[in-house]
């Protein structure tokens, strides 16, 4: 399965992602970094689209994509 | 080419069968913007950093820095930076792209800054046609000095220097630059997109690219207007600023090439 990282530290709990994430894995956390940013964190489902990453203005995720497999769904 | 600031730390480094497909471009420094949150400068400062690294012109580019919100933005390129004088970077830029006919100059410019006090400057280095790239950020208010009316403000939004809405008579309707200078004979390529989408932002930076590229090929000055949201002085979420770009700019500025001489 895909993974994203968030680099919490970076995070300024915009929340741009999680309108940007089309699997809706992204919710916020209930976690605040050192500057009192409330930081996000993702669930199963990640497809790896990458798509939040995009539309993060802080640079602040990094996506690991997992190849298909031979059955044609995510390892 | 790999920035050692870039580096991901161990835990952050791809599993058996995983692969990065997204990191920071090696022409983006890595360290914390002084950006509110939800800004979309961050969003165009990754992209042209992206674009500079694919188009392998990172060791020769030359930002110009603008004032207002982005007079920092030479702290997050890993590239030679100058900041210009109010308005005047596009003025700047042809005196450095001059002087060094090999590098690669972009001008980095809100709205404030290029639209208004800048507006002569940007214009002229335009219809001259300089081998520059100018990145215009709208996002129709002043932003640093706390949301006053700018050139780009639309009819009927409230700022803090237009309380009863921004009026046309008397106070003039939204300057579309986009339009402007592609009417100029000197420019290669200009183009308006939004930062609101995925699709949108995918968009910009390939219109970022081209504009880059005119420049490369001496083709003549390079633009690209970004729709840009500041939720700060909108006095709104960062998602209902993604809206009101879609529902109330994109039907005042029109995204879309204006003109393109890469294929000529």
């Amino acid at each position: 399965m895909s993974r994203i990282v968030f680099l919490e530290d970076r995070c300024k709990g915009c929340r741009l992602c999680i309108d940007a994430c089309p699997a809706g894995v992204i919710r916020p956390s209930g976690r605040f970094n050192h500057q009192g940013y409330e930081v996000m964190t993702s669930g199963e489902g990640c497809t790896g689209c990458a798509s939040c990453a995009v539309m993060c203005p802080d640079t602040a995720i990094r996506v690991f994509r997992t190849a298909r497999t031979a059955e044609g769904g995510r390892a | 080419m790999n920035n050692p600031c870039n580096a991901l730390p161990e835990a952050l480094r791809p599993r058996e069968g995983e692969s990065l497909v997204f990191d920071a471009p090696a022409a983006q420094v890595d360290r914390p913007t002084h950006y509110c949150p939800g800004c979309h400068h961050g969003i165009a400062h990754r992209l042209v950093a992206e674009v500079l690294d694919e188009l392998d012109a990172t060791d020769r580019a030359v930002l110009v820095a603008s004032v207002g919100c982005s007079a920092f933005s030479y702290d997050y390129f890993a590239v030679d930076a100058l900041e210009a004088q109010h308005g005047r970077a596009c003025a700047v830029a042809t005196g450095v792209r001059r002087a060094n006919p090999d590098s690669v100059v972009f001008t980095y410019q809100g709205d404030g800054d290029m639209a208004a006090i800048g507006l002569a400057e940007s214009v002229h280095a335009a219809n001259r046609g300089e081998l520059i790239t100018a990145i215009f950020i709208n996002n129709t208010v002043y932003g640093m000095t706390g949301g006053q009316t700018a050139p780009t403000t639309l009819i009927g939004q409230i700022t803090t220097t237009s309380p009863a809405g921004r009026r046309l008579r008397g106070e003039g309707g939204p300057l579309r630059m986009t339009e402007l200078m592609a009417g100029l004979d000197g420019v290669a390529y200009a183009e308006r997109c939004a930062l609101d989408s995925v699709r949108h932002v995918r968009a910009a930076k390939k219109a970022l690219r081209n504009a880059f590229e005119v420049q490369i090929r001496g083709l003549g000055f390079g633009f690209v207007e970004l729709l840009s949201g500041c939720p700060t002085n909108w006095h709104m979420t960062p998602q209902a600023a993604n809206r009101r770009i879609a529902e109330e700019m994109i039907p005042v500025f029109p995204l879309g090439t204006a003109k393109n001489l890469l294929d000529k």
